[in-house]
């Protein structure tokens, strides 16, 4: 198709399966773990994979490990090992599924909580630990991982994205399959703000090569959805002149057919699209919050019922694709991981106080050199001193 | 060979310059193609350039920064236009928080060299948020360089200078200059120019110190030229940058002459004034004969065009400040 001949607007998506909200999703793997095969969306679009059984088991394999990892993590922050920690717990297969939907040439722009998506990314999982317990801000190279830094001023990295998106389309770099795209990942509350808004007129009226995945995980802190908008926030995306489309964000299957679709049509140079990966976040938002005082234990209850991690295992006995052993072998790797990791991150050493200075401009500056000089000659007469 | 021209076709020669040498360049920002930006210092380039390179914006200042930083990620080097110096606190998040940090926050892996251009500054009898002087909101945020030009010749070096830097570069124009014109060498090569990060001794000068950039350069050298009537020799000191501050060249004026006066438009209150007023302090004490005097704006919200006159520091207000220093 040309540029210009998708349908723009929004995509009532097929009704979805149990659960759904009203004006339903798509969902292709039930919570009982039954595969729907195909989906076809009101538009027509039709939406499958078509996994080896070895790649069904892989993408167990990830779910279980990176939500073990997330669990460490969160046991480290409450050990006092972390200074904070944003869980994922709940959110794994909308990240997992978008993120192995990606090709290796394609970018990703994540907030702080994208820790699936970064491990997808084939980054040491170690990084974010980095920043949560204070050592540094990150320090990935995103260049070679095609991964961004964390950004926590909420909404910020769309702009980002899209700006990057721009910049592939400047390099010829879109119009064939082989072609790049961008992800934006970003919440619910984000959705509010005015750069995620600039975002959308900007990749609209530059056709940019993006996909925008919206983790709605139905709170922002403690704000409901209600709080952020009145009507579905994938329909937002007709204002803008590009697709929305809702999912069932808590189905792996669901989350990678229509992130590598939308990704595939931003390659092929027919812009953006909004996914809103309707999921939810099971813990607190992050360490410090305290998730009672705003929602009843029932609504986590009814979302427990929808576990992304359980319906695949339940898909994987029904079929026969996998048994006991394989589970067992699954979880005792991942558990193996974050093991590791953990003793990673008790050694992780505090920076040297004087590479604070560091990085600061590319080209330096007198002012700090100056600064790190009386630093270090500060520290040094304590030397020997006892302090 | 010198060619005398203004201040702002200077700016545009040297964009169009840097467009020229380096294909990752990109300028982009309101009204910046076929009108030229509203003050026509990218006149022309869309033309020339084609749209990809000069690129109209939506209207949004964090989409134009952001957007940016995107672009710069991607290897480009993008020069934003702001449109006037009101106008840039939509923007203000994405410079403070997201330009001037990624350097940092990547350990260095990440570089986003980009240019913000805003004209600023008032004395064109503007409606509000068309006169601001917002230069030290940025300059208290690490991460970021922040420079202004006060002639022709410098504006059409700095600008090509703050692109080819792979730092993230505030970039102030000081607007009421944009018409005086000056001689400017569009054939010099950019190797051989003044450095970026430098104050230039703009009249030499024994009994005073006046610091001075941007638009009030020219009223710092009327109030020099004026004070030598009355036998002072004053020096004046076209400070350019702003982060960093060139101290070594104004510690040496200072020593020398033992009297500073600072002057800007902003206000007063926390601004370039006062770091200028503590370091000189700190560093020349026993040089001073007098305090370090501020003239600057007043500690208000900038005033009805008809009422700038009196806010602006004039030659007044300066020579005032020149004789109470030697008056202590
Ligand atoms: C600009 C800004 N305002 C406030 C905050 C504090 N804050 C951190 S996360 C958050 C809620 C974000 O909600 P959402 O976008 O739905 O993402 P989620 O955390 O649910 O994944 C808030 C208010 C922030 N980081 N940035």
């Amino acid at each position: 198709m040309a540029k210009g001949e998708r349908k723009a607007g929004a995509v009532p998506p097929s009704g979805g399966g149990t659960d759904a909200p009203a004006g339903g999703f798509v969902q292709l793997l039930t919570p009982d773990g039954e595969h729907l095969g195909s989906v076809t969306t009101a538009d027509g679009t039709t939406y499958s994979v078509d996994f080896t059984d070895e790649e069904y088991r892989g993408l167990y394999r990830d779910l279980v490990t990176v939500r073990r990892l997330d669990a460490e993590a969160t046991a480290l922050q409450r050990q006092g090992e972390l200074g904070l920690w944003a869980s994922l717990l709940g959110q794994e297969a909308a990240q997992v599924g978008s993120g192995r939907a990606l090709r290796p040439q394609d970018m990703a722009f994540p907030t702080y909580r994208e820790h699936g998506v970064l491990y997808c990314r084939g980054i040491d999982p170690i990084m974010p630990f980095g920043l949560f317990r204070g050592v540094d801000q990150g320090g990935w190279d995103a260049n070679e991982h095609k991964f961004n830094s964390y950004t926590i001023v909420i909404g910020s990295q769309t702009l980002h994205a899209t700006g990057y998106a721009m910049g592939v389309t400047m390099d010829g770099k879109t119009g064939s399959p082989d072609g790049e795209a961008v992800i934006a990942y970003f919440g619910d509350g984000a959705t509010s703000q005015g750069e995620v808004n600039e975002s959308f007129v900007w990749s609209g009226v530059f056709n940019a090569p993006i996909v925008f995945f919206c983790q709605n995980n139905q709170y922002a802190i403690s704000e409901p959805l209600e709080r952020q908008t009145r009507i579905p926030l994938y329909n937002r995306a007709a204002g803008y002149g590009f697709p929305g489309i809702r999912i069932d964000g808590n189905d792996v299957l669901a989350s990678y057919a229509v992130t590598r679709a939308a990704l595939d049509n931003a390659r092929n140079g027919q812009g953006p699209t909004l996914i809103e990966a309707y999921t939810y976040r099971m813990g607190a938002h992050t360490s410090s919050d305290d998730p009672t005082r705003y929602r009843i234990a029932s609504e986590v209850e009814s979302w427990k019922a929808k576990d992304p991690i359980a319906r695949v295992k339940a898909f994987l006995t029904k079929q026969k694709l996998a048994g006991d052993d394989f589970f067992a072998e699954v979880d005792e790797g991942a558990k193996q991981l974050a093991l590791s990791l953990r003793e990673r991150v008790l050694a992780m050493p505090d920076p040297q106080p004087v590479t604070m200075f560091d990085h600061v401009y590319p080209n330096g500056s007198p002012e700090l050199d100056e600064q790190r000089q009386a630093f270090t000659e500060y520290h040094a007469s304590f030397e020997g001193s006892g302090h | 060979m010198a060619e005398k021209i203004t201040l702002g076709k200077a700016l545009n020669h040297g964009l169009r310059r840097a467009l020229e040498n380096d294909p990752k360049v990109v300028i982009m920002g309101e009204d910046v193609g076929k009108l030229g930006g509203v003050f026509r210092i990218t006149d022309g380039l869309q033309k020339d350039f084609g749209e990809d390179r000069v690129i109209d914006t939506p209207l949004a200042e964090a989409g134009i920064v952001g957007t940016a930083v995107g672009l710069a990620i991607r290897g480009y080097r993008p020069v934003c236009e702001i449109q006037f110096d009101g106008f840039v606190f939509p923007a203000y998040n994405q410079i403070v928080a997201q330009v001037a940090k990624m350097f940092y926050r990547s350990k260095g892996k990440v570089r986003v060299p980009m240019v913000i251009r805003i004209p600023f500054g008032g004395g064109i009898g503007a409606v509000e948020h068309h006169s601001e002087s917002p230069e030290a909101y940025f300059a208290h945020t690490p991460g970021l360089k922040v420079v202004t030009c006060s002639n022709p010749a410098d504006a059409y070096t700095m600008i090509q200078q703050a692109i080819a830097s792979d730092d993230p570069v505030v970039f102030f124009e000081p607007k009421r200059r944009y018409w005086e014109k000056g001689d400017v060498d569009l054939d010099a090569p950019l190797s051989g120019a003044y450095p970026l990060h430098a104050a230039r001794v703009a009249r030499p000068g024994s009994d005073a110190t006046l610091l001075a950039y941007g638009p009030m350069v020219r009223v710092a050298l009327d109030a020099a030229a004026a004070a030598a009537e009355d036998g002072r020799d004053l020096e004046v000191i076209d400070l350019r940058t702003l982060s960093p501050v060139d101290f070594p060249t104004i510690f040496e004026s200072v020593k020398r002459t033992g009297r500073a006066v600072v002057v800007h438009e902003a206000p007063g209150n926390l601004g370039m004034g006062a770091e200028l007023a503590a370091k000189i302090t700190e560093e020349c004490f026993y040089s001073l004969e007098a305090p370090v005097l501020r003239v600057t704006g007043y500690d208000i919200p900038y005033p009805a065009a008809r009422s700038e006159e009196e806010y602006l520091p004039d030659l007044d207000r300066l020579l005032d400040a020149v004789d109470r220093s030697f008056g202590w």
